[in-house]
């Protein structure tokens, strides 16, 4: 297995009674409300808690990225990976993930990868996402390209890391005269791709026929073997049947010495106005063009107010009754997420382990019993079901460095 | 003054794109390019037109009607497949009248074959960059909220449209406003060129805006009329941005007048 410590990193030094005031909390919540020096204070208690995870045995640091917005203060996932290149000895540098729509520049993504692959040897694993949609329009992207933008950045990447420079690459979305960068991954073919989503149908198929494990963020059990039949069904077609390597899954966690604490702090993963991103806008959150068409008809009601949000908006007791959220001493939470790893089967897990106004101390407790408690009993729990990381499976890196892919051209012929 | 108009509904393939094409009347061909959040099933101010004129009112590629070009980055390449239109239909040259963004591609279609047009109307367009202000951000409002700020008078919003828009409504703003993000995306909505290529236009123009117009600063319509060789400027007191349906009869007579 492979386990992860994540936190996204929370602004929690912001007036909620403003964001309240205002009534949304991302995109267009004025910046003045955000305080750089509570800034600086968070952000290097963030760093001490990611040293602090790697000391108490965690497999790897997840880290991810949002805009305008005090749910998550990792504006760049790159400069925290470049951070942990350097501040850390041993743990795998997890992005999940690098939004490659939101880049106009997707070789330069490929470059600071590469840096951060070299200067921790080899400890990258690069993530890429879509990027939600309040992401598109903080940053200025058009979200009716999104889809395409994404598959065009990576195929870039992906040859900017693999093909010997210089050449040229003239797409839809991204033109340049000269790929040539001196600067490489350490990992070869390229560093592993991890995919992490929710919702979209075509994010999960596409991350299967890509052979890259897709990591289920916080769904519920049956959404997620919901996404592991879509995921199967599409690697089938592509001639490899996926496993424990391919799967992924992210799951609220707190764990404290008592059960009355643990409640307590993961009330704080409600903080922003009960919804993990903030008072999610229902226009900004999907902007045209971004969901498949489809999703439409549903979508445009909830723009309108119309209908709830189509991911739902369950209270914190809802989440703790379906393990949406765990709280508790290590042994309340072991055998709930020993259910959990049994039901789904994944290889890889990230424990949201701290969020909203978890107090310092509080926030490496919970590191610490995660890692010297929680991860080695359900180390041991998966190594029982034969649940292997892509790093004890040896997965191949992609689909196209796979050497036991079943012939499927006849199949696909008839 | 009644008139049993029939709007006939047709396909044509201008270089090679389908458009839906609404038609009616006779006479002198009036093509009228409507707005970025598409077109009702009946306008008066069309009907108006039609009863002395040959009305043309094609749906625009991609606005929920006629079929989607993935391939299309730009409104001038609307108004390339319009001049297409223009020239698969020959006879004598039409007067073009350019709804709000229906505007930005008329403004373009005469720039660039000024001598194949009679007249060029524009209602309150789109395409420049106003000097003061900018033109209202669709991306931030929603679908309703939109369409409601191209009227001054909500009672007119909810004569055509109602007052609770129909969930087909909402899906059929929602293509639309896909597909001006897909064309115009950035600069929002105008062009940096287009303002320094209207003096090659050779049709007499007249740029129209109503005073209270939300979605493109009044300001834009008045550096239109500046640069459009011999253009007039009507400002329409009290009216918003969709001067067509909002003050339909009034809009029917500065245009048939200026047409003659």
């Amino acid at each position: 297995m492979h386990m992860m410590y994540f936190t996204e990193q929370p602004m929690s030094a912001y007036s909620a009674q403003e964001g309240l005031k205002f009534g949304a909390t991302a995109l267009m919540f004025s910046n003045s409300h955000f305080d750089p020096k509570e800034g600086a204070r968070l952000y290097n208690q963030y760093i001490e808690d990611y040293i602090y995870a790697e000391e108490m045995g965690v497999d790897g640091i997840m880290l991810n990225e949002h805009h305008n917005a005090p749910f998550c203060m990792q504006a760049k996932t790159n400069v925290f990976a470049s951070i942990l290149a350097a501040v850390t000895k041993r743990v795998k540098i997890v992005i999940l993930g690098n939004p490659l729509p939101l880049a106009e520049n997707p070789v330069r993504l490929a470059e600071e990868l590469a840096m951060i692959d070299m200067i921790s040897h080899g400890r990258l694993v690069s993530g890429f996402v879509r990027g939600g949609g309040q992401e598109q329009l903080a940053t200025g992207v058009n979200p009716a390209f999104n889809r395409e933008r994404f598959e065009e950045a990576h195929e870039l990447i992906v040859r900017a890391w693999t093909q010997p420079g210089p050449f040229r690459f003239e797409g839809a979305h991204y033109q340049h005269r000269v790929v040539n960068p001196w600067a490489v991954p350490l990992q070869k073919p390229y560093p592993r791709v991890w995919i992490p989503g929710v919702l979209s149908r075509e994010t999960i198929i596409w991350a299967a026929k890509q052979r890259y494990p897709y990591i289920c963020l916080n769904t519920s059990v049956e959404a997620t073997k919901a996404i592991w039949a879509t995921y199967d069904a599409a690697a089938a077609e592509v001639g490899y049947t996926p496993g424990p390597e391919n799967r992924g899954y992210l799951i609220r966690v707190h764990v404290s010495d008592n059960a009355e604490k643990a409640l307590k702090n993961a009330r704080e993963f409600m903080w922003m106005q009960g919804e993990f991103t903030g008072l999610a806008h229902p226009v900004w959150s999907s902007p045209s063009g971004y969901f498949s068409p489809s999703q439409r008809r549903g979508f445009v009601q909830f723009a309108t107010g119309r209908a709830k949000s189509p991911r739902g908006n369950p209270t914190f007791e809802e989440q703790l009754d379906s393990t949406l959220i765990l709280a508790g001493t290590p042994d309340q939470v072991i055998p709930k997420l020993k259910h959990i790893m049994k039901e789904t089967r994944p290889g890889i897990m990230a424990f949201w382990g701290n969020d909203g106004n978890v107090s310092p101390e509080d926030a490496r407790t919970c590191i610490r019993l995660l890692g010297q408690e929680v991860m080695p009993a359900l180390r041991e729990y998966g190594h029982e079901l034969g649940l292997n990381s892509p790093f004890e499976a040896n997965a191949p890196v992609s689909l196209a460095y796979s050497t036991d892919l079943r012939p499927v051209a006849a199949a696909a012929a008839e | 003054m009644s008139q049993t108009l029939s709007w006939t509904r047709s396909e044509v393939c201008p270089a090679g794109v389908p458009v839906q094409l609404a038609r009616a009347g006779a006479g002198r061909k009036v093509l009228v390019l409507h707005h970025d959040i598409g077109m009702p099933d009946r306008l008066e101010f069309c009907d108006a037109l039609a009863a002395r004129h040959d009305v043309l009112l094609p749906f625009h590629p991609g606005f929920g009607v006629s079929a989607r070009p993935d391939w299309m980055r730009h409104p001038r390449d609307l108004a390339v497949i319009y001049q297409a239109l223009l020239a698969d239909l020959g006879g004598p040259p039409p007067v073009v009248v350019g709804l709000g963004f229906g505007g930005w591609i008329a403004a373009e279609m005469a720039t660039m074959a000024p001598a194949a047009l009679h007249r060029l109307v524009l209602v309150g367009p789109m395409g420049i960059q106003p000097p003061t202000g900018d033109i209202m951000d669709q991306a931030l409002v929603n679908y309703i909220e939109y369409a409601r700020a191209g009227f001054h008078s909500g009672a007119r919003f909810d004569a055509i449209y109602g007052a609770e828009p129909s969930v087909d409504q909402l899906e059929q703003w929602d293509i639309c406003r896909e597909m001006s993000f897909r064309i115009a995306w950035k600069p929002y909505m105008f062009s940096l060129t287009l303002p320094h290529l209207l003096g090659g236009v050779r049709a007499p123009a007249l740029v129209v805006a109503g005073s209270e117009d939300q979605i493109v600063p009044p300001s834009a319509a008045e550096i239109y009329a500046a640069r459009l060789p011999g253009a007039r400027l009507e400002m329409v007191a009290g009216c918003g941005h969709c001067v067509d349906m909002e003050q339909p009869d009034v809009l029917a007579r500065l245009v048939n007048d200026f047409i003659g």
